[in-house]
This record gives C-alpha cells, structure tokens and sequence, in this order.
C-alpha cells in the first residue's frame, strides 16, 4: 500500500460505504453533546420515533450557558435553564451518560472528553461545536457539525462526509523563549488567512509542535477551525499515550497495550502527499495580540496596528478599516499602549490546569491594575479543584482576579460573563468576532501569561521582559 | 427538508468578507430549544441600534430589499462557530439562495441540510450581481434553476454554477440525510461486527 497520512489511515478505518453517487459514509466512535446544539436534534428523533443507535458513544455536558457563580445559586436566566432542563430529560429520555452541573466531572465539553479519557488517538470524533478540532490533539480526526448532523449521528452513529483535503502545517525549528501554543497558532492564521485551511485537514508536523504538551497541542488544533479548517491533528507520541494512560474512561491494563500498539502506527508515512504544504518558522514568532475582529488580524507585541495601506486587497482594506473603527483603534497605535478594562481567563483554548498555572506563575505576589477587572475561568470543575489544591486559586484570588465555577463563560457570553459596549478586553479565548463577547465588546486574542501580565499592567506589554 | 428546484427571487447584496456566525445570529438567541422562529434576529446587532431601532445603514433595512430572498456576499461567508442557527435564522428571514466567492464548510452542510442553495460564483460574477443588486431602484431580481444549474435576470444575464451532484439530487427532491443513511442499516451493523463494536 502507498504511504499514507495519518488522516487517510483514520478515514479509511472509519469508511463503512464509499459508492460513487453518494459521498462517503463514515463511522462515528465518540459524539459529545452539549445544550446549546442538541435540543433540536433529540425533538427531531422524538418525531420521528427514533432512538440512539449507539448511546454508550455519546456524552452529554452542560457548558456554554451555565452560570459561572457559586453553584448553589439558582439559575436566573429562564431560557437557558429551559435548555439545560431540556439536555437534563433528554439524556434520561435517550439513557445518555450527562456530566451535569453540579457533577465533579463537569466543564467545557472539549476540556472533559480528554481529561476522562474519552478522546483517544485514531478516533473519528464529533461534536454541534466548531472547536471539536481541539480533540485533533491526540491524533484524531475531530470536527463540528450542526444540529441536522448531531440528530444524524445520533441515529445512525455515522455521517455522510464529502472527504476533505489534506495540509500540512510544517513549524520549522524551536520557538523562542516566552512563545507560547497560543503565540504559534495566532501566528499560524495570521500567516494563513481565517479561510486559508477551508476544506482541509490540517495535521502540524515538527519539532516545535512535537515539544508541546498535550495542553498547548489542544490550543493549537483547537484553533484550527480560526484558519478555516475542517480539522487539525497532530501525530501520536509518548506525550499522547502518557497523557491518556490510566485516565478513567481510557482502556487499561492489557487493552492499553493492544491499543497503544494501533496507535504507534499512527503516523505519516514517509512520502505520504498533503494536498497542500504550508512552512512556518517557528523562530519568527513572537507573543501575539489580535488587534480587529477576527483571528487573523494579529500583530506581534512589539509591533504596531497595520497602516490600510498594508492590506493589498479592496475587501480586506474595508474590513480592516471596519474591524478598526469597532474596536476603537487607529492604523499605527503600538500594540502595547492598549489600554484594557477586562481579562478573560478560560475557554477550551486555554482553560486548562497548565494554563492556569503559567498565568498565576506570572501574576505571584502582584495586584491586578485598579482599572481592570479580571476573572478565571476553570474549563473544567476537575481543573478547579486541582489548581485550588496547588493553591493556584490563592494566588489569583490574592492578586484580586474573580475566581469561578468551570463553563463556557465569556468565550461566547452566551451566561452572563459579558462585556459591556465599548469595554476592551484581554482574552485567551478563541474568538474575536464583533459582539462575540458582549454587543459592543472589544476582545483582544492573547496567551494565558499575556493576559495576566496585561491585567497587572492595565495595557499589553511583552511577556518576555516580565519580572 | 423542504425541496429546491427553481427559484425567482429579490436580490440583496451584503458587500462584506468572513460574515462570521456570531453576525448571523448573536448568541443571545441561542437558547431557544426550537428549530424556527429566528429570522426576526438575523444580523440582528447589524440590523438593529442599541435602543432596538432599525440601523438605516445596514443594507437589510432598506426598503428597496424587503422581501429579498436572494443574498449575494463576500468570500467566507458564515465562518466560525457550526451553530445550525445561522441556515435557520436566513431561511426563517426569506432567504433560499446564497451566493458568495466561498463558504466555510460547517455552514455550507448546514445549509444543504435545511434546504437553502449555497451557490458559489467567482469573484467576478459576485461583484457584477452586486453592482446590478445595488444599482436597480426597482430592486433586482433572479431566476435560480437549480436542475440546469443556471442563473438569468430579465436583463439577458446567464450564469452557470456547480454544485455536488449528490447534494443536488438532494435538494430537488428534499431528502434528508437521515433517511438516505438508515437504508444502509446492514452495512453499519457489518461494520460494528468486523471492528468489534458489537
């Protein structure tokens, strides 16, 4: 057989039927579920008197519209308790397993399936959820799908999925000091382009990427989807297999060992072809800080906003000059005369326990700038309880950030963690879509440490020159 | 899912790149458990002010495009997130054709599974739909053929477009996806055997 992708092998394990006239039928092994995209899939299945064909491959969790405050408190919001009422009977109703709010277990959705074990490498995973890529981080083949396809896969356990193309992201060389996940992924779609990936899977090859952890390989694949692609993946290692070794849902003992077998031979072949190559060098990278209204607008923290007359084409111009105008900033101000008023803490890209812990390492003895106000957010309530058991919560509590309950939160400010109009914010999130934070919110894209120095500082400053 | 074959329609042309989801639809709607109901919060921070006024700005309140049915775009229309919302909110608008130099992926399923053609043109053709849209007083309509797969105005403007063949086949005769998937139950069980699944 000729040299193959790690994506081609995935694909073709998973083809249940690929008959011309129709386009591939693939097959479904772990469906994560949370309340915002999946009322009207369960209702659809109800209708249609349906039931899951496969419930042990799905999980449930309640995420983006929890309330972020003491648990105890009730639920204000009547819509959003009326979703994740809905997602409390219908994992009963459909006997699927449901990480509810007040479950040790529960959290972001892309931060639960890896910590209990759910995602393993090889696995074709799907969730209603573009950041489904994070899971990618195992060497997985993970996207998002929309509600018709959630009820889809809930019914049939497969999907119906034209074959994307293939890209490699190849980071050349190792990347300097006080460049994080973070930095290299906003590098990476600076340099893309938000749709320079449509239509692909991106799998990240290299020396730099191959350094990471598990934790700044998921910020990595997670974001993938901000460069337009179907997916993003990473090849297997030790890192992988030691970080899914012994986790509860993953197998054990001699199942481990015959998996762990399969999944040693995960890998790109040698003169295996990629639809596309892209070359990035990882030693040109430096702490980034987005400066407009999507991912790809970015300038390095010692640079300034680009001048319009940057921007080659008529459409990007109006959209820099629109971007601009939104966030309240003019072509040529320097990145690190921005002034903040919020920090946000979080999200599936940089809620985990290691991100937490580099931004209290950052912020130790030190006082959130009187002008800011700064939160962290948990991805997941399990990441909560270990940081407060390292004594993480201190520390930020301490230096006088708000330290809260395990969500979605102000990612999407879909609970209510908004920004208010006008108010500018410093966030390790994903997104720096107009309103996405709150209508009239202007969210600036940073690393965990970049946002917590910059809430010390109440503006953006280089991480590299922090003492 | 309602079928496509042929449609004549308004035509309204949003002149802007990457409109992501969250423009589409803000996430404050998405909390509803229903699939309908949406199209009163389509763009709804472009279209509406703070104080909840129509935005006389935006191209959509403008009066010469009510009833528009036909939305012509820039490149990477319906970027990020996969709410399924944004098809449901432009559908529940009016809206059965968009076109537009390119989709993201999520957003192009979502909408062929909801009955709206997503048409791509090259840059080109968007612009001289856009230039006709933005001229006309009367407002500018189309005819969509999506068996012939050809666009005409009354003006003797013709264009061809492509579109998967399978998605087609679909869209004409309104089949969802489930349905075609659950005629292949043997082949998923034959699957779940020999990768012992079950």
């Amino acid at each position: 057989m000729s040299a193959q992708t790690l994506f081609e092998k995935i694909w073709r394990s998973h083809v249940v039927e690929d008959k011309e006239g129709s386009p591939p039928l693939i097959y479904v092994d772990l469906h994560l579920v949370h309340e915002v995209t999946s009322a009207q899939a369960f209702e659809g299945l109800r209708i249609a008197q349906r039931r899951l064909r496969r419930p042990e491959k799905t999980i449930c969790t309640v995420d983006h519209n929890v309330p972020t405050w003491n648990r105890s408190k009730p639920i204000t919001d009547g819509v959003a308790l009326q979703q994740i009422e809905t997602l409390q009977k219908n994992a009963k109703e459909f006997g699927v397993k449901l990480y509810d709010i007040k479950d040790s277990n529960q959290g972001i959705v892309h931060i639960i399936g890896p910590e209990l074990g759910y995602t393993q490498p090889g696995q074709i995973i799907v969730c209603g959820d573009s950041h489904t890529s994070t899971h990618g981080a195992f060497g997985a083949l993970a996207f998002g799908i929309g509600t018709s396809e959630v009820e889809h896969v809930m019914a049939t356990q497969c999907l119906l999925q034209e074959k994307p193309k293939t890209m490699e992201i190849a980071v050349k060389g190792d990347l300097p000091f006080g460049v994080t996940a973070k930095d290299l992924i906003l590098g990476i779609i600076g340099e893309i382009g938000i749709d320079g990936a449509n239509g692909h899977v991106i799998e990240y090859t290299g020396d730099a990427i191959k350094q990471l952890s598990m934790e700044g390989r998921m910020t990595i694949c997670n974001m993938s989807i901000e460069g337009g692609a179907r997916s993003g993946m990473i090849g297997p290692d030790i890192t992988t297999f030691d970080y899914v070794r012994g986790r509860p849902q993953a197998p054990s003992g001699k199942a481990f060992q015959k998996a762990l077998e399969y999944w040693e031979g995960l890998c790109t072949d040698k003169g295996a072809v990629f639809d596309k190559i892209v070359e990035i060098e990882a030693t040109h990278m430096e702490p980034f800080v987005t400066w407009g209204t999507n991912p790809g607008m970015v300038a390095g923290i010692t640079g300034r906003i680009p001048e319009l007359s940057a921007f080659g084409d008529d459409a990007d111009k109006t959209a820099a000059e629109r971007a601009l105008k939104y966030m309240g900033l003019e072509p040529g101000d320097k990145i690190q005369s921005i002034n903040i008023d919020r920090v946000f803490l979080g999200s599936c890209t940089n809620g985990r326990i290691e991100d937490l812990r580099s931004a209290a390492n950052v912020i130790k003895g030190k006082k959130v700038n009187s002008k800011v106000y700064a939160m962290v957010v948990p991805g997941s309530t399990s990441i909560k309880k270990q940081a407060e058991l390292e004594g993480l919560d201190r520390i930020f509590q301490d230096a006088g950030f708000d330290w809260r309950e395990a969500g979605c939160s102000m990612c999407l400010g879909m609970n209510p963690d908004v920004l208010s109009a006008g108010e500018r914010c410093a966030s390790t999130s994903n997104r720096n879509f107009e309103g996405r934070q709150g209508k009239g919110g202007r969210t600036h894209l940073v690393s965990p440490e970049m946002a917590a120095a910059a809430a010390v500082a109440g503006h953006f400053v280089d991480i590299r020159d922090w003492e | 899912m309602e079928s496509f074959t042929k449609h004549t329609g308004l035509v309204v042309a949003l002149d802007r790149v990457n409109v992501d989801t969250d423009q589409i639809i803000p996430k404050q709607f998405l909390k509803r458990i229903e699939r309908t109901g949406y199209g009163q919060y389509l763009f709804f921070d472009w279209r509406f002010s703070e104080s909840g006024e129509p935005d006389p700005e935006f191209v959509l309140n403008d009066l010469r495009y009510k009833g528009a049915s036909v939305l012509i775009t820039g490149r990477n229309f319906g970027c990020g997130s996969s709410r399924e919302h944004a098809p449901w909110a432009l559908q529940d608008y009016g809206f059965r054709v968009i076109m537009a130099p390119s989709f993201a992926d999520i957003f192009r399923n979502n909408c062929l599974q909801n009955g709206i053609l997503p048409i791509e043109l090259t840059e080109d053709q968007i612009a001289q739909l856009s230039t006709k849209a933005n001229g006309k007083l009367e407002g500018y309509e189309i005819a969509v053929d999506l068996e012939l797969q050809s666009i005409s105005d009354g003006d003797g403007l013709f264009m061809d477009f492509k579109i998967d063949e399978f998605r087609r086949y679909c869209l004409l005769n309104g089949l969802d996806d489930i349905g075609l998937t659950l005629l292949k139950e043997d082949k998923i069980t034959e699957f779940e055997h020999s990768n012992g699944i079950i």
